[in-house]
């Protein structure tokens, strides 16, 4: 990737607490391109971070419901107009029998969204990201917590961005390049 | 989330993980499993020996294929031998697996994340195992994909109204699910693994692995309610695959077989053999790689009481069957019952009585509960006993149904033998592979255990400067 500037800077802490004051003071501040990282799920920091909604849940629901309507049809298809088979008389559409696989595929569509959703809607996979090239953020995956500001934030300034973030009190700031 | 009182409540219970530890520690012990630690002498004879069981079962499976099923004891009227035993057995491993990562998480029971990892690996290889035995008894394995509903030139299509059916898109469902489910939770912790290694072929693999998870609280956020759905897909859906495997008996009208208690007993029975598990291969992963600090007494002793309590189940399972062969009053039920106690496997009933009723009684006992070495041999009992169960269930039955002439008796050969081994010696290389490639304990799950990951500001505080 070219060199087109900084992506923006990033404040490193190194206890939950300080990370969610400081993104929640960013967030205070005005600005709305952030992003902070954790080692582990802390649900206050992405709502620090004003991130409360994703569409998960949504794309799972989707997903079961074709997965299910789409089975429920296939057996009812094959039952009733491309394999018609006469059991004595009973009815084509012996719909109970069905329901086991409906169920299951179901499930297995519903599952199989969550997770693809997941990954997609997370942008994954992404070999690259500017955030890899600080050399401070390898902690991230350890036990440190950072805090990021992007530079296409529209209260994006070099100097005025970075003593905001040195006043958070963080271990460091780092310049992100992009 | 964890409490804190969780780990102050060390008086009474052992705690979740010992006290002492931080996120970094965390990341370095689980992650110097894979990376640090040199190969063990006893990893290698391990090894071997699963080796020279993969072997034995390599011939077996090769026999088989060129000779046929004719290679084994089945025979007409017993036309399910050790295949459906064998695969009902295994599935039902799985199950405890999909119950601590699945129900346990959804009932916030925080200490299954210490081992949830460990027990998801051992679903998927439980699965692998039984998966196998459907298509070894094929026949004509490779016609495999007959099974499934695709157009062909045949203008054929499955029987949907057969439980067969219903058990390839249950057992194929689970695996899938318990695949990403076991992999979304990997997620994280390859990310881990990329940092913690300076090994530059190692951090590809690794990196590649992790697709580029950069622990932004967004995909956190995400990553909890995928996590969360799966759970909710999953508790029912490991509900329903044994329910369907017993269907492949229940839904017949062979003696012994054609009853409505079939799904819930075989769940619970599935559980009981899948926590035996469970205890097998914690109790020596914990002490040999020294990870007692997060898998602790605490968690053996849970284990062992979920075994207690689904062995109960079982054994209430037991005794409604019985009362409703007497009860139902039908002469082929009662002649079922008698054949059991008194027939040519009587034997193997008495001896599924004693390992699988009475002698997992000791576990009343606080002590036996806290004594691995115990647990341990318990542990392993049930898993004979439930596969005697599962023995019983299918021959007994098939050996004696409605008239003289149809009598017969089983008689496994060699290489029915060999293809029970080999399975076993399959599962015990995945698991020797599994602990030195990956992180056997969730890395990102550990560190939520901890008070350190508790939150602790007040949301007004300072918001506005």
């Amino acid at each position: 990737m070219k060199d087109t500037g900084t992506y923006g800077l990033m404040a490193e802490f190194d206890n939950v607490n300080d990370a969610v004051i400081a993104a929640r003071r960013t967030y205070g501040a005005g600005y709305r391109k952030i992003d902070a990282y954790s080692p582990f799920p802390v649900e206050e920091l992405s709502e620090a971070i004003g991130f409360h909604k994703n569409g998960v849940a949504l794309v799972c629901l989707i997903g079961g419901l074709l997965g299910g309507t789409a089975a429920f049809t296939l057996q009812w298809w094959i039952a009733t107009i491309s394999y018609p088979v006469n059991i004595g008389g009973r009815p084509l559409n012996s719909w109970p029998s069905f329901i086991i696989v409906t169920f299951e595929m179901t499930i297995l569509f519903g599952g199989l969204s969550a997770v693809f959703g997941m990954l997609a809607l997370n942008g994954l996979p992404m070999p690259y990201h500017p955030v890899f090239n600080v050399p401070q953020f390898e902690s991230v995956t350890r036990d440190h917590f950072f805090v990021m500001i992007f530079s296409s934030d529209k209260n994006y300034d070099a100097t005025a961005t970075r003593r905001f973030l040195e006043e958070l009190g963080p271990i460091s700031v780092s310049e992100v390049p992009s | 989330m964890a409490k804190p009182t969780e780990v102050e409540a060390g008086e009474q219970k052992a705690p979740v993980i010992q006290p002492g530890h931080t996120f970094a520690s965390i990341t370095e012990k689980v992650s110097a499993i894979v990376l640090r630690r040199p190969i063990m002498g006893g990893w290698v004879l391990g090894m071997f020996i699963c080796f020279i069981i993969l072997q034995w079962f390599l011939f077996a499976v090769c026999w088989l294929f060129y000779r046929g099923v004719g290679v084994w004891g089945v025979n007409i009227p017993i036309g399910w031998g050790f295949a459906i035993v064998n695969f009902v057995w295994w599935i039902g491993i799985g199950h405890a697996g999909t119950l601590i990562s699945a129900i346990l998480l959804l009932l916030r029971q925080s200490w299954r994340n210490s081992i949830n990892r460990f027990a998801e690996a051992m679903t998927l290889f439980a699965v692998a195992c039984a998966g196998m035995f459907p298509l070894l008894h094929l026949g004509r394995p490779w016609l495999f994909y007959w099974l499934f509903p695709y157009p062909n030139t045949m203008s054929y299509w499955p029987n949907f109204r057969s439980p067969l059916v219903w058990d390839v898109f249950a057992v194929s469902t689970y695996l899938t699910i318990s695949l990403v489910f076991w992999f979304v939770g990997l997620i994280p912790d390859l990310a881990s693994m990329r940092d913690q290694t300076d090994n530059r072929a190692l951090k590809f693999v690794f990196a590649a692995l992790a697709m580029g998870w950069r622990n932004s609280v967004r995909h956190w956020n995400r990553y909890e309610t995928a996590y969360l759905l799966l759970g909710g897909l999953a508790t029912p859906l490991v509900l329903s695959v044994h329910t369907v495997v017993s269907f492949d008996f229940s839904i017949g009208i062979v003696p012994g077989w054609h009853t409505t208690i079939f799904p819930p007993y075989f769940v619970a029975g599935a559980i009981y053999s899948g926590f035996a598990m469970v205890l097998v291969l914690a109790i020596p992963i914990r002490k040999f790689y020294n990870i007692e600090d997060f898998i602790t007494m605490r968690h053996i002793e849970n284990s062992a009481m979920v075994m207690l309590a689904t062995g109960w189940i079982v054994a209430y399972g037991y005794a409604f069957e019985a009362f409703m062969n007497w009860y139902g009053g039908d002469p082929y039920e009662s002649f079922l019952r008698w054949n059991r106690l008194h027939g040519p496997y009587s034997s193997f009933y008495y001896a599924l009585l004693i390992t699988n009723l009475l002698i997992p009684q000791i576990l009343w006992v606080k002590k036996i509960r806290n004594n691995p070495i115990w647990l341990f041999l318990v542990s392993l009992d049930v898993l004979v006993g439930m596969w005697l169960e599962r023995f019983i269930i299918v021959i007994v039955s098939l050996t004696r149904d409605f008239t003289n002439s149809a009598y017969g008796m089983y008689f496994p050969t060699h290489i029915d033998w060999a293809i029970l081994c080999g399975t076993l010696g399959f599962f015990a290389a995945c698991m020797f592979l599994f602990l030195r490639l990956l992180p056997a304990v969730s890395i990102s799950e550990l560190k939520t255990l901890l008070p350190e990951a508790e939150v602790t500001v007040e949301h007004e505080t300072e918001v506005h400067q």
